[in-house]
């Protein structure tokens, strides 16, 4: 069977879907999935702190796609997509799941799943150390990013960030990352 | 010196640095995909106006949402402003965060670590 990325999201509890996407994550599509995302919150009255703080962690895993996934494997049904990758937003019990998708190359999984892990040992008081201290003392890279994004939503979610790389072939992985923003956060 | 007005936009905020009051203001969201290219041309400003600034600078910051990518570019702000500062000028900064947006007063609790200008941190009662 070949692979299907999409089995991961259909496995997943589908009710309280309030976006799914699939696609090219350009500048136009991340406006309109921000502007979604954040009328449905205010339709529904979500009080403020978790609205802004779900509204902060969409802004910054879209830009996290936009910035740094990889080229699509050659195979792959999507060749139009310079950068594709996937989102869903999802209401839960406790709050707001966001999860992302995206091809990584073999060779970054490594450096990828490090600076997850560095983030899941540390305390809260750690991130924000750490927060300040990229801030601070790295550049802009070249391809756009500061090098926070996965940091702050640690910070603003107060929660260790869940992920799974699944093999697509021998030269890319999938990957997923599945954040959960909550009402409260363990400081 | 002109002063430096742009346009807020849904992604990017309001400027409106004037270098005769000594006022310089940064209002809305700031959340572009590429943000350098929005700093630069204020940063830019920055740099002609220290070069003669006024004895007294207030600053005022009223941001709803940054992004991590404007986050730098706003700390290369203060940098300028510190720069200022440290040549024996007055710069006030009056951060301003909404009622019970704690994410926003330690965003600017974190500037206030890291630059050496006097902070006012001010919560904007509805």
């Amino acid at each position: 069977m070949s692979f299907d990325i999409e089995n991961y999201l259909k496995d997943q509890n589908r009710n309280n879907v309030i976006l799914f996407y699939k696609g090219n994550v350009d500048s136009d599509i991340i406006n309109h999935i921000l502007d979604t995302v954040e009328d449905k919150l205010v339709e529904v009255n979500e009080q403020p702190r978790l609205r802004k703080r779900v509204y902060n962690v969409l802004v910054e895993s879209l830009q996290n796609l936009y910035h740094h996934v990889d080229k699509v494997p050659e195979d792959f049904e999507d060749q139009k997509s310079e950068k594709f990758g996937m989102l869903l937003v999802q209401k839960v019990n406790s709050g707001y799941k966001i999860i992302t998708g995206n091809f990584v190359r073999a060779d970054n999984v490594e450096k990828l799943e490090e600076k997850i892990k560095r983030i899941n040992r540390s305390s809260h008081e750690e991130i924000k150390e750490l927060y300040k201290f990229i801030l601070n003392h790295q550049r802009i890279s070249a391809k756009g990013g500061g090098g926070l994004g996965l940091v702050d939503i640690a910070r603003k979610t107060g929660n260790k960030l869940e992920y799974t790389f699944k093999e697509y072939n021998d030269k890319y992985s999938f990957f997923y990352l599945d954040i959960l923003v909550n009402e409260e956060i363990l400081t | 010196m002109e002063p430096i007005i742009i346009e807020g936009t849904p992604k990017t905020p309001t400027v409106k640095f004037d270098a005769a009051q000594g006022v310089f203001e940064i209002k809305g969201r700031s959340i572009p995909e590429n943000s350098v290219e929005f700093y630069k041309p204020i940063v830019d400003w920055l740099d002609t106006y220290k070069e003669s600034p006024l004895t007294k600078t207030v600053v005022n910051i009223r941001l709803e949402y940054f992004n991590t990518s404007s986050s730098k570019c706003i700390l290369d702000v203060f940098k300028k402003l510190e720069a200022i500062h440290k040549a024996k000028n007055e710069v006030e900064v009056n951060w301003y965060y909404e009622e019970d947006d704690e994410d926003m007063l330690e965003a600017g609790e974190d500037y206030e670590s890291i630059i050496r200008v006097p902070f006012k941190m001010i919560e904007i009662v509805e």
